[in-house]
């Protein structure tokens, strides 16, 4: 079986979304691709199922908030066992509504990574099954990795700047 | 052979076959040196504690041989570690079950103020969620000072009044925390 490289899966991928797919770039060889919110789950199915790409590994799902433009970029990290090659999707959402398809419908294993970003980065994954927090407390009532929240603790009470000559 | 060391009487009024002394001094002798610590470790300091109870430094000479892993027979709560927001729940609890009288010891830098974890999912010291009798610094505490730390523990042991438990003031305390 002839390795599989990653102009072939560029390939692949714009016959069959075109423009749906954007964003190629392959920045330190990892392949990287942009889609939208309606046409990522078909990306997905197509990247997992076909015979000729292969990705049947979910690597990852994250996020990374972009305040300055309003964005959420939603990161799927997908794996190629048998070609030994990795591709990255990603999607860009407002942060204002952040929802999103959710990928448990091709892997059962998106489950707790999309409660992990939901948990976060408030990132409403559509159709999940059990979409509640999984690692910070339930009562916290921010999504933490939001940058307009900050990281420290307000209950400290000896890190006053005056202390550091701030 | 060695030597064996009894502590001294605690002070009071001797005479030709009686002697007499305060209730609470009497008690307060056998419970400083017969407490049940309950380790509740979580980090790095645990492994110090480890050491603290290991022949060389041996907890047990001060009368702490027997840990007690279960909160309702413990005398003294040792917190040795971060505790995370998702976790303090779980401590209050484990101190909820304790029968009083019951002492805490926060150990190390982490459970007296958060120590190096400034994040919003680290508790910042575990007196915001318990009262807490001693605190021990370090970053983790050496043995020595955990050992210390539990000298201090005695010592309040030692000294209490048996009517603390029952005033205004310790009741209003764990109001405070809310509990009761």
């Amino acid at each position: 079986m002839a390795a599989l490289t990653n102009n072939e899966v560029i390939t692949k991928l714009s016959d069959q979304f075109g423009h749906k797919v954007t964003g190629i770039n392959e920045p330190y060889g990892l392949l990287t691709i942009e889609t939208t919110k309606d046409a990522i789950i078909e990306v997905l199915r197509f990247l997992k199922e076909n015979a000729g790409t292969g990705f049947s590994f979910l690597t990852d799902i994250t996020a990374v908030h972009y305040p300055e433009n309003n964005h959420i970029a939603v990161v799927y990290h997908l794996h190629n066992m048998v070609n030994k090659i990795r591709i990255r999707v990603k999607v860009f959402i407002n942060e204002h509504t952040p929802t999103i398809p959710t990928a448990t419908v091709l892997w059962n294993g998106a489950n707790w990574m999309e409660r992990e970003t939901y948990d976060f980065f408030g990132v409403k994954f559509e159709g999940h099954p059990d979409l509640r927090r999984i690692l910070n407390m339930d009562e916290l009532n921010v999504h933490p990795m939001l940058k307009q929240y900050p990281l420290e603790d307000p209950n400290r009470v000896d890190k006053k700047d005056e202390y550091f000559g701030r | 052979m060695s030597d064996i060391n009894i502590v001294d009487a605690p002070p009071g009024i001797e005479g030709s076959g009686f002697f007499a002394t305060s209730l609470d001094k009497v008690v307060g002798l056998a419970r400083s040196h017969s407490l049940w610590p309950l380790p509740f470790a979580t980090s790095c300091c645990g492994i110090e504690f480890m050491a603290t109870m290991g022949s060389h430094y041996d907890l047990g000479r001060f009368g702490s041989e027997r840990l007690s892993f279960s909160p309702r027979q413990a005398d003294l709560l040792m917190v040795m570690g971060t505790i995370a927001k998702k976790m303090a729940p779980v401590l209050k609890q484990v101190y909820l079950q304790m029968a009083e009288p019951r002492w805490v010891m926060a150990v190390g830098a982490c459970a007296s103020s958060g120590g190096i974890f400034d994040t919003y999912s680290v508790l910042q010291g575990i007196d915001e969620i318990i009262p807490v009798d001693v605190y021990v610094p370090g970053c983790p505490p050496r043995p020595e000072a955990i050992l210390d730390g539990f000298g201090k523990i005695q010592e309040l042991v030692r000294n209490e009044s048996g009517r603390r438990r029952h005033s205004e003031e310790y009741r209003k305390m764990l109001a405070s925390y809310g509990i009761e």
